[in-house]
Parts: structure tokens; C-alpha cells; sequence
């Protein structure tokens, strides 16, 4: 049976299936933003309306608007950008430290491996959130940093996986027989282990990828995510949080946003389990 | 209790088969799930078994013999069913009882004895206690009782010291010990019908011959039916009083050891014996006349190579050369140090002292491209087929990339991959399908079509036969000694199976704790061995009277 059938068997199953939906529909209004939210996140209107009320010109603030006067619904809508974008962009930072510091580790072991083994230990042994916040109070509030916080705070479990898997896939006779044919390390690395462990690691990054979601929601409820006035679901929770209880949809909205998109990464995640443990096992 | 004795079971010697059999089995059919590649693991099959007899059941991988075992036991592997047949113990129909009914017939009437004596028993729990709780399962004795008969069983298994071994783990025990222990616990109830589903494969030729002969005894002294599952036509010749011959889930051949051995019936039976390696060496075949011609040129030569780990010297000082169109076999038991030998040699561990030469020329203070250059001269092949190619990646390209790796161009290298995929006999269509669509006996062949893509002077096989059947054994080895013949290649042949050794080698290096501790030409130790350890790996091999 070939990898790519298993894929897609994988998907024909309802929880991948579902996953896959939810995670493509914010994937589509993440990429059509422009043509699908009906008013300019950052234009302020009316402020605080209820969801459903009428706007100026016949126009329907479907979500309401928040205290500022801007469309919940239009925020919302890139906001899904903005999440898509750092997340996955920070999701991917990490895992390229990750995937180098672990393969190096597991392959060479020794130095190597105690120096980057100690290094993840210290950083995992900080309370995640404190280090978020160190980071993005030293450095200021921006995309950029908080990829880079992202990247610090999960680079260092996608490192343990991976060096797991090498050291496993490092004992195998195949990776033997390219040594004795003169197959050059990072070659090795690249194109004989690397690739066996791809099954892992994909089950692996769809939930990462939602976890980096959450964190960039916390970040941002924090008011250490993206600075103002860009539209971002953590920032927006914490901007309607004052007002919670007088007009619930300013938090509500957000944050099911989030949990949707986060379960459907992990339904997603939990569907391609299966198939892609079975990859690389011959 | 004591065994009851078995009366005119056992004549002076001479068996005799008027008894009633113990266990019979008629028309017994087990069907495969849906997909198989065929549709019956085991069909219609009729057995009978007699008291003091041992039937050995003979077939390769895939036959359907261990299919039959775990039917007999009323425990199918799972996807497989039992839709036919009967069997029976004596009086009583075993097929359709119910698993309480089970619980009362195995390990009490029947039990069994396993492959991986290591796997069977518990690791957390020591093995006396394993023992005794076969006596609380089926017995009501008091804990003393218990112990006491215990420890009797561990005695009559020639086990020493066995107040130590009733205390000792898993673990602390060897391979041969686990599985005495195992057979202990087998016969712990004094079962009627003994199944041992391949017990010496895991073991080394001396353990193996020690406890072929036990289970021998059990038969002799103590009349036990025992069901004997191998693919080792060796062992069988060393056991057998009936042999039953399996292919694709049918018997294909039954009768008495004698009668199959030397007068087999049936074409795949002979095909089997034929492919059973002989210990007499090749006598003067060409490629010896072509090593001692004019063309004598030492192509690898190791000098005092020693490892050490820790304050254990693996490989001790060991010193050969070896000569174009040569096969030098070294032949161990296993930690003998005879794999850490071939993985100096290729450099995938790095020797503590001693020098390589490869043409010549020292591999082992080469670093960088220039090892990289010079590592296309010695080549290896695994032992693990499963392992030792790269799951993902298609057998062409993993040809192709090894003569890339030579320095042919990328279009040559698919040309030469199809060309050495006709010359390790597979067919073109498999270039393009990955490891798991092949058996293991085609996947081992891809191997030496990756290892020949380097165009090498040296192959070395690291019991690159170990994990195949007897008749992909035979044909391994005949396309090894086809390639020697073409290629002129000198090939190091790693193996702890002096048959293997005897068949393809000029010249054979016995190894014994990191030692060689005789070397000489293949003829001359086999026939007369100098050492004493030689001699006893000789007369551990099984299957001497069968050839």
C-alpha cells in the first residue's frame, strides 16, 4: 500500500474528515479575508451594537461591533489571517530548530547530545508562560517576536522527538549501509532518516500547530501579542473582556474561533495517527 | 506422582507404533482472512500422534505449520479460523470447546514450548515462581509441595546449581537455560502431547544440539507425544521418528524419518533436502583452481585488530589476509565477536588498535572524501532484511544511488540498477516498488545488488543467511558463488552455521571469545579440526547423518 493512498484512507475517516473541514474552512477565510468580511477591520462605526443589528446604509453588523465601533465579524475574519500566518509561521521556526538540533543529537550522540540535551532541559523546565513574557517584554511587542517566543518555548519538545526517533532509525542496518557507501552526514540526515520520521512529526505539527494558536491567544490576551490595532482573536478577548458581562459577544466570538480551530487540528491530528504510524515501519 | 511408564512403548531401542494414538488430527482446516494470497493457512490436514514418538512437522515460512500448532492448541492467530476438521485427545474433541473447558486442557494435557525463550517468560518475576504457578493454575499442592517439584523439574532439565536458577530472572540466565526452563514449565503437569514450535532457532549449534538431545530423553525416558515445528531439515534428521513435509497448508509428504530422509517421495521434499547445506566443503570447483592461479593478489588485510568496550576486548588481535576470488568464512557462536569484526573492518565502529588494508592501501587512518572514495572497495551485506533497507525509498533508487555513490552519472546508474536487479535474479518490474513488497530472501538480494552497484573487491556478508529459509539459503548461496566466479570478488562470510561456512568458503577462521582459534583451508578444519573447540561446533552441527 502506497504512503500516499494512506493519506488519503486517513482522511476518508469522519474525526480526520471533520478536522480537515474545520481547518480548511478557517484556512479559506484566512486566504479570501479581503473579498469575505463585509467592513474594514480597523474602520470604526457605531460602537458596542449587538449581533444582528442594522448599521448605517442597510448594512447587518452580523457579530456586533466591539467598543471601538469596528465589525466583530470583519475582525474576526483577519484575524483568522493573522493566526494562520504566525502560527504557522512560528510552528515551522520551531520545527526547523527542532528537527536540526535533534537530528544532530540523536545521530552524533555524545557532546553534541549532552550540550543540546542540557539546553532543552533548562528551557523546560521554565514555566512556559513566564518565558513567553520575558521574551516579549526584552524585545516588544510584534509578529516577528512572537515567533521567535514560540519558537523558544516548543522548539525544545519537537527536539526531544525528534532525537528520539533518530537514535532508533540511527541503529538500523540501512542507515549502516550508507555509511559503508560513502553517503555523505547530512545526507544521511536528510534523506535516510529524516523522511522515516516524517509520519511522527506531521501527526505532531497539526497539534503544535494548535497550541502555538492558543499561545498567540494568550499572548495576546495578555496584551503581549500583536500590537494594536491589528485584529487578533487573543487581543480582541482581552479588549472585550472589561465589558464581558454587559456585551459577552465581544469575548464569545474570538473565543470559539480559537477552540474551533484548535480542535480541528486535533481531530486532524488524531485521524492521521494511525496511517502515519505505520509509515516507515516497512 | 512419577511418570507413568510407557509399556511396549519403547523396545530396546526400537519403537514400536501398535499404540493407540494419543492425539489425532483429521481433515483440520483453517481459513485466511479475506486478502491473503491464498485462502486456507492450513488444508485438510490429517495427523496422528503416538505416545513416545516424536513428529516433526517440517515446512518454510509460510507453510502453515505454526498455523496448524496454534489450531491444535485451540488458540488461532488472530484472522485466522478454524472452519473444518476435527481434533482429538484421546477421548476427547478438542475443536469447539469452550475457553473454560481450554483452560483445563493446556498446560495440563497439552502445553507448549516457544521460539524466543527469552520472550515467553515473564522478565519481572524469577523463574521458579513462573514454575510453581503452573501448579497453582492446575494443581492443589501447598506452597512447600510446590517448591519441591519445582525444583525437581529444574534438576532433571541438567540445569546447575538449581536453587540459583529457581531465584535467577530471565535475564540472568542464557538463551539455552530459558529455554529449558520453558520446557520445565511445559512439562510441569506431565502433559500428554508436547507442541514445540521452533525451540532451538533462537539457540547457538551447541545449546541447540544440548537440547535437542533433552528433548530426545523426554521422548525416551519418559514416552512424552511431542509435535516437533521446524524449517530445519538438519534438526529434523537429528530428531525425527516421523516426519510430516508442509507446503502451502497441505502435507504434502508423511512417513517415517528414515523413509522421507533417504527415499523422500515427493519433489518438494527433496528440493528441501536438497537445499539443506552439506559440511562436506566443495571439492576442487574452479573458482579455488582461479584464487590459486596466477592471479594471487590480497586484496584485504587485517593486521592485530583488537576493540575494546570498556575493560572487555571484544575482538582480540585478530590477524587474516584475503585474496581475490577467495571466500574466507569466520564461524562463532554468537558474542563470539565475529559481527564486531565485520563492523571494524567497514569502519562502523572504530578499532581500539590494528591496521586495515584495503589494496594495499590503510582504510583506517583515511578520513573525510578520501574515505569516502576508498569505501567503494569493501561492501557489506546485513543480516536483517527487514533492516537494512531504507523503507521509503524504491529498490531502483536505492541501487541507483549506490552507484551514483561509485561516481556513475544519474541515467547510468537506473541503466546498471536494471541490469544488476537480472543479475541477483529479480525481476525488472520490482525497481520501482519499495522494501515491503518483497520477501526476504528478494530483499536480501536487493542488498547485494546495492553492495555490487559500488563495484567492490571485498563483500562481506554478516550472517546476510541467518534470517532465510533453507532454499533461499541455497540460492543466496549460489548466486554468491556465481558472482565470485564473474567478478573475481573475495568475499568475508560472517556466520555462526558451519554448513554455510563449509559450502562457500576456501577457507575457514573458527572465532572463540574475540580469538580466532583456528584458521586453515576449509577441508582441513572441517575434516580435521585442530582444536578442541572446532570439534565441538563440529559435532554440535546438526543433521551430520543426513548428507
Amino acid at each position: 500500500m502506497s504512503v500516499r493512498y494512506a493519506w488519503l484512507r486517513a482522511l476518508a475517516r469522519p474525526t480526520a474528515a471533520i478536522g480537515a473541514l474545520v481547518v480548511g474552512g478557517w484556512l479559506v477565510v484566512a486566504v479570501l479575508s479581503h473579498a469575505l468580511a463585509p467592513f474594514d477591520p480597523l474602520h470604526s462605526m457605531v460602537p458596542l451594537m449587538t449581533p444582528g443589528a442594522h448599521g448605517p446604509g442597510g448594512t447587518v453588523f452580523w457579530l456586533g461591533t466591539d467598543a471601538l465601533g469596528r465589525d466583530v465579524l470583519s475582525r474576526l475574519i483577519y484575524g483568522a489571517r493573522t493566526v494562520v500566518v504566525v502560527a504557522t509561521a512560528a510552528t515551522l521556526t520551531a520545527y526547523a530548530l527542532g528537527i536540526v538540533t535533534g537530528l544532530l543529537a540523536g545521530y552524533f550522540r555524545g557532546h553534541v547530545d549532552i550540550a543540546l540535551s542540557f539546553i532543552t532541559n533548562v528551557v523546560l523546565s521554565f514555566p512556559v508562560l513566564v518565558l513567553y513574557i520575558v521574551i516579549i517584554v526584552a524585545l516588544g511587542a510584534s509578529a516577528a517576536n512572537v515567533v521567535l517566543a514560540v519558537t523558544f518555548g516548543s522548539a525544545p519538545a519537537i527536539f526531544r522527538i525528534v532525537r528520539a526517533i533518530t537514535i532508533d532509525l540511527r541503529s538500523r542496518d540501512f542507515i549502516a549501509a550508507a555509511i559503508t557507501q560513502g553517503e555523505s552526514t547530512w545526507r544521511i540526515l536528510l534523506v535516510e532518516i529524516l523522511p522515516n520520521a516524517s509520519g511522527a512529526l506531521v501527526v505532531d505539527f497539526c497539534l503544535r500547530l494548535g497550541y502555538s494558536a492558543i499561545t498567540m491567544g494568550v499572548l495576546g490576551f495578555l496584551g503581549l501579542g500583536l500590537p494594536p490595532p491589528t485584529p487578533d482573536w487573543g487581543g480582541m478577548v482581552n479588549e472585550g473582556r472589561t465589558m464581558a458581562f454587559a456585551f459577552p459577544h465581544l469575548v464569545l466570538f474570538p473565543c470559539l474561533a480559537i477552540s474551533s480551530l484548535v480542535l480541528g487540528l486535533s481531530l486532524l491530528a488524531d485521524g492521521l495517527r494511525q496511517p502515519a504510524g505505520r509509515v516507515g515501519r516497512g | 506422582m512419577g511418570y507413568a511408564s510407557p509399556p511396549g512403548v519403547w523396545d530396546g531401542g526400537r519403537r514400536v507404533l501398535d499404540t493407540a494414538p494419543i492425539l489425532s488430527v483429521e481433515g483440520l482446516t483453517v481459513a485466511l482472512p479475506k486478502g491473503a494470497d491464498r485462502s486456507l493457512a492450513v488444508d485438510n490436514v490429517s495427523l496422528e500422534l503416538r505416545r513416545g514418538e516424536i513428529l516433526c512437522i517440517v515446512g518454510e515460512s509460510g507453510s502453515g505449520k505454526s498455523a496448524l500448532s496454534g489450531a491444535i492448541m485451540g488458540a488461532p492467530a488472530p484472522g485466522l479460523k478454524v472452519v473444518g476438521g476435527s481434533v482429538r485427545l484421546q477421548e476427547t474433541e478438542l475443536t469447539g470447546l469452550s475457553e473454560r473447558a481450554w483452560r483445563r486442557i493446556r498446560g495440563n494435557r497439552i502445553a507448549m514450548i516457544f521460539q524466543e525463550p527469552m520472550a515467553a517468560l515473564n522478565p519481572v518475576m524469577p523463574v521458579g515462581q513462573q514454575i510453581m504457578e503452573v501448579f497453582e493454575l492446575h494443581a492443589t499442592m501447598s506452597p512447600a509441595e510446590r517448591r519441591e517439584r519445582a525444583l525437581n523439574l529444574i534438576r532433571s532439565m541438567q540445569l546447575p546449581d538449581p536453587e540459583r536458577i529457581l531465584r535467577s530472572y530471565p535475564h540472568q540466565l542464557s538463551g539455552g537455560q530459558c529455554q529449558r526452563v520453558i520446557i520445565a514449565m511445559a512439562l510441569a503437569m506431565n502433559p500428554e502431547v508436547l507442541i514445540a514450535d521452533e525451540p532451538t532457532t533462537a539457540l547457538d549449534v551447541t545449546t541447540q544440539a544440548q537440547v535437542l538431545e533433552l528433548i530426545r530423553e523426554l521422548r525416551t525416558i519418559q514416552g512424552h507425544a511431542i509435535l516437533f515445528i521446524t524449517h530445519d531439515f538438519g534438526v529434523v534428521a537429528e530428531i525425527a521418528d516421523r516426519i510430516a513435509v508442509m507446503r502451502n497448508g497441505r502435507i504434502v509428504e508423511i512417513g517415517e524419518a528414515r523413509q522421507v530422509l533417504t527415499q523422500p517421495r515427493h519433489d518438494y521434499t527433496r528440493e528441501l533436502i536438497a537445499a539443506v547445506p552439506s559440511l562436506a566443503p566443495p571439492s576442487g570447483d574452479a573458482s579455488v583452481s582461479a584464487a590459486t592461479g596466477s592471479e594471487k593478489k590480497t586484496v584485504l588485510a587485517v593486521t592485530a585488530l583488537a576493540k575494546d568496550y570498556g575493560r572487555v576486548r571484544a575482538v582480540n588481535e585478530i590477524t587474516f589476509d584475503l585474496e581475490r576470488g577467495t571466500t574466507l568464512a569466520v564461524v562463532g557462536e554468537s558474542g563470539c565477536g565475529k559481527s564486531s569484526l565485520a563492523r571494524l573492518i567497514v569502519r562502523l565502529t572504530e578499532p581500539t588498535s590494528g591496521r586495515v588494508e584495503v589494496n594495499g592501501k590503510c582504510f583506517l587512518t583515511l578520513e573525510g572524501s578520501e574515505r569516502r572514495a576508498s569505501c567503494r572497495a569493501v561492501q557489506m551485506i546485513f543480516q536483517d532484511p527487514f533492516g537494512s533497507l531504507n523503507p521509503l525509498r524504491t529498490a531502483g533508487a536505492t541501487i541507483a544511488r549506490a552507484a551514483m555513490l561509485a561516481g556513475v552519472d544519474r541515467r547510468s546508474a537506473r541503466a546498471l540498477a536494471s541490469e544488476l536487479f537480472d543479475r541477483v535474479g529479480l525481476p525488472r518490474e520490482g525497481l520501482d516498488r519499495r522494501p515491503s513488497a518483497f520477501s526476504g530472501g528478494q530483499k536480501q538480494r536487493i542488498g547485494i545488488a546495492r553492495a555490487l552497484a559500488m563495484n567492490p573487491d571485498v563483500l562481506i556478508a554478516d550472517e546476510s543467511l541467518s534470517a532465510l529459509d533453507a532454499s533461499s539459503q541455497a540460492q543466496i548461496l549460489d548466486l554468491l558463488r556465481k558472482l565470485q566466479k564473474e567478478l573475481g570478488l573475495a568475499i568475508l562470510m560472517i556466520t555462526h552455521d558451519l554448513r554455510v561456512a563449509a559450502q562457500i568458503s576456501h577457507r575457514i577462521a573458527v572465532m572463540q571469545a574475540g580469538r580466532i582459534v583456528e584458521i586453515g583451508p576449509a577441508g582441513r578444519v572441517i575434516n580435521s579440526p585442530e582444536h578442541p573447540y572446532t570439534r565441538e561446533l563440529l559435532h554440535s552441527a546438526p543433521g551430520r547423518g543426513l548428507v
